[in-house]
């Protein structure tokens, strides 16, 4: 059964958890504030009044406590979804993701699997003070046995969600904040879509340069390449939607094809996503490229007060900057 | 909220119900029966104490963190449970992994270095080895709240040692462990050293088994060497975590006999006569002397007994000295339930 309905990120979420508690008895959702508030966000608004305390309730404040009882329930059948509040705020967390989140699996050679999703509302761009707006993905990114995946519209939130929760392995889904009142028709399925973990899509064709871009740098590069486009160059965008698995087929395929990339990515630029990203296709695609893969990130400081957040967060003039300089008089 | 502590503090001495003389400080003590069980799981303990040591020295095992003098705690903490219920030990808890039904050279696997885990967790529900102190105990909270939420009478078995109650993840444990009920007995075994650092180094509470009360758990103290006081104690604690009465604080006085593992130097830090103080506490001199003295253990007895704990070491060393050569594409196969198209591809070249 497939039903439509326009929905913000957020309303795509919320939708994705109660589908998949709908559909899977074994799906528990719990954390800070997720209970009868809905989570700070409201992702998980209606869900204890809809399946009970025993499904979807609030914790003690304590992440690494969160993610270590998360362990254990998924070891015990369960699958559970935890809300991690804010970025900065999982890392009370990083041990038991780091030691056992993603090594379980490996530890016990395929006997005890991890069914489980840690949602984190991340990265800037709100307005929000110190410890509000990480863009944490590399730590997870640079961990082996994590699937780290940031969906960048609402049909992506909820497809993603869906088959992140139905996944045997566990996911670290990124949630970008300032993306949660975006709009747009989803499709809602009644099973476990698959589609997105470890696919990037193109989400905009062009052929003079790639854009690649990953949850909340989306739409600054789909708003670059309706600017370009005005000024004659056509610039096609590549969602990556999923950070691990990386798909390198899709990209690479989309920098062939143009012959030019720049990276749009939110984070740090050092030692980053953005970073691994440029160096796997020009490892891959040297050959194609007739420029250096330009990267257009956040710089290397500590995430700014919001009066200054508009200085780090990439954006369409630095992104067309970066444009302009991929050596087009060679060519 | 209740203001009332009183009913969650330990008792003022740690329960021992058969002294260091080998006689009986209470009236009711663990059957015959359970105190004979309990001797043939202190032998074979103790055996494989000493056999994963000699493995060591023979370079058959990378490492041994050893329960020498501690069997009492690894022996009734396996014992207590029911096979429905699961056992979450540390690096140091080989010996009550065993004594679950693990195979022990499945067991060592860790230490021997041929993988990180040898056996299959849900085949006696015991989970792997864990070395990052204290991080387990959520986990044997979130494994018991599910089997609570899905009905089933389980209750969970989690080791932590004194050193590992200063973490975090210890009283994040207890917190969620007791606002959630969550049927999980905690056994803190204080064997007075954390590596080289001394318990008044690593807390300033009366007693770890006090530290309960912080979280509304109930804590009791146990002579960690009275395999017999830890059998009732622990049995209780079971008990009342399975019907419905949430976590309970175990913490058990015990000391680690030999040094923290082969590569550690306990005469930095510890003077001899302390260790040969603890040699008259020893756990399994006491109930082999109880026993004899109600004449419930004969030299045809324990003969029988020595024998099956050589049979355990002789079975670990054939299997310990077996060379498996360890398959470098297994590194590449368990990552993830489907392999990236990343990891097929250096899977393919390492
Ligand atoms: C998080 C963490 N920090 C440090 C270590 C290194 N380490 C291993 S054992 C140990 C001492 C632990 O003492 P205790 O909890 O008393 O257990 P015992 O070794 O005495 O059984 C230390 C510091 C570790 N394994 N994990
Ligand atoms: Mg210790």
């Amino acid at each position: 059964m497939i039903a439509h309905e326009k929905l913000s990120m957020a309303q795509a979420l919320n939708r994705a958890l109660r589908d998949a508690m709908s559909a899977d008895p074994s799906v528990v959702v719990f954390g800070e504030d997720v209970g009868p508030l809905g989570g700070v966000f409201r992702i998980t608004d209606g869900l204890t009044a809809e399946f009970g305390e025993d499904r979807c309730f609030d914790t003690p404040l304590a992440e690494s406590g969160i993610v270590g009882v998360a362990v254990g329930m998924a070891m015990n059948g369960m699958r559970p979804v935890v809300e991690m509040q804010f970025d900065a705020f999982a890392y009370p967390a990083f041990e038991q993701i780091v030691s056992h989140v993603a090594k379980m699996r490996n530890r016990t050679r395929g006997k005890v699997s991890l069914p489980m999703v840690i949602r984190v509302p991340y990265a800037g761009g709100i307005g929000g003070v110190e410890h509000h707006c990480d863009s944490s993905e590399a730590y997870y990114a640079h961990t082996p046995g994590l699937h780290v995946v940031a969906p960048a519209t609402p049909s992506d939130a909820y497809t993603l969600l869906r088959e992140a929760i139905a996944s045997p392995d566990p996911v670290i889904f990124l949630e970008p904040k300032k993306l949660y009142w975006s709009k747009e028709e989803v499709e809602l399925s009644a099973h476990a879509p698959a589609a997105g973990i470890g696919r990037a899509v193109v989400r905009r064709e062009g052929s003079d340069a790639t854009l690649i871009a990953y949850g909340p740098s989306v739409p600054i590069a789909l708003e670059a390449a309706e600017v370009a486009d005005r000024e004659g160059r056509s610039l096609q965008v590549v969602d990556l939607r999923s950070i691990v698995p990386f798909d390198d087929e899709t990209v690479c395929a989309a920098v062939r094809s143009t012959g030019r990339a720049v990276v749009v990515a939110e984070a740090s630029g050092f030692a980053s996503v953005s970073s691994e990203i440029v160096a796997r296709v020009t490892e891959r695609c040297f050959h194609s490229l007739a420029a250096p893969i330009r990267r257009v990130t956040g710089y290397d400081i500590p995430y700014p007060p919001p009066k200054l957040e508009h200085v780090q967060l990439p954006s369409v003039d630095r992104v067309l900057e970066a444009v302009d300089d991929l050596q087009w008089e060679l060519s | 909220m209740t203001g009332d502590a009183h009913h969650l503090l330990p008792s003022a001495e740690p329960v021992t119900l058969i002294g260091v003389d080998g006689a009986a400080l209470h009236e009711t003590l663990p059957d015959d029966a359970a105190l004979l069980r309990a001797l043939q799981g202190l032998v074979t303990a103790r055996r494989l104490n000493e056999q994963a040591y000699a493995l060591v020295r023979q370079g058959r095992l990378a490492v041994y963190p050893s329960s020498h003098g501690q069997e009492a705690c690894q022996v009734a903490a396996a014992q207590v449970l029911a096979d429905g219920d699961w056992l979450f030990p540390t690096y140091r808890d080989t010996a009550a992994i065993v004594e679950r039904g693990v195979d022990p050279v499945e067991a060592l696997t860790l230490l021997k270095g041929d993988w990180h885990c040898g056996y299959d967790p849900y085949e006696h529900r015991v989970a792997p080895h864990t070395t990052p102190l204290a991080t387990q105990l959520p986990h044997a909270v979130g494994v018991a709240h599910a089997a609570r939420l899905k009905g089933e009478p389980t209750v969970v078995m989690a080791l932590c040692g004194d050193g590992g109650t200063s973490e975090g993840d210890f009283h994040e444990a207890l917190n969620f462990a007791a606002v959630l009920k969550a049927p999980v007995v905690f056994l803190v075994q204080n064997n007075e050293y954390a590596i080289s650092v001394p318990l008044a180094r690593q807390t300033a509470a009366p007693s770890l088994a006090h530290k309960g009360i912080g979280y509304g758990v109930k804590g009791e103290r146990v002579d960690g060497n009275d395999v017999a006081a830890l059998l009732a104690v622990l049995t209780d604690a079971v008990q009342r975590a399975r019907s419905g009465a949430g976590p309970q604080l175990v913490e058990a006085h015990t000391y680690r006999m030999q040094a923290h593992t082969n590569a550690d130097d306990a005469t930095r830090y510890r003077k001899d006569d302390e260790v040969a103080a603890w040699v008259e506490r020893d756990p399994i001199v006491r109930l082999e002397k109880h026993l004899r003295d109600r004449g419930l253990l004969t030299d045809d007895v324990l003969a029988r007994m020595t024998e099956a704990a050589e049979k355990t070491a002789a079975h670990t060393r054939d299997g310990i000295n077996r060379d498996v050569e360890p398959d470098p594409a297994e590194l590449f196969a368990y990552v993830y339930a489907k392999p990236t198209p990343q990891l097929i591809e250096q899977g393919a070249q390492a």
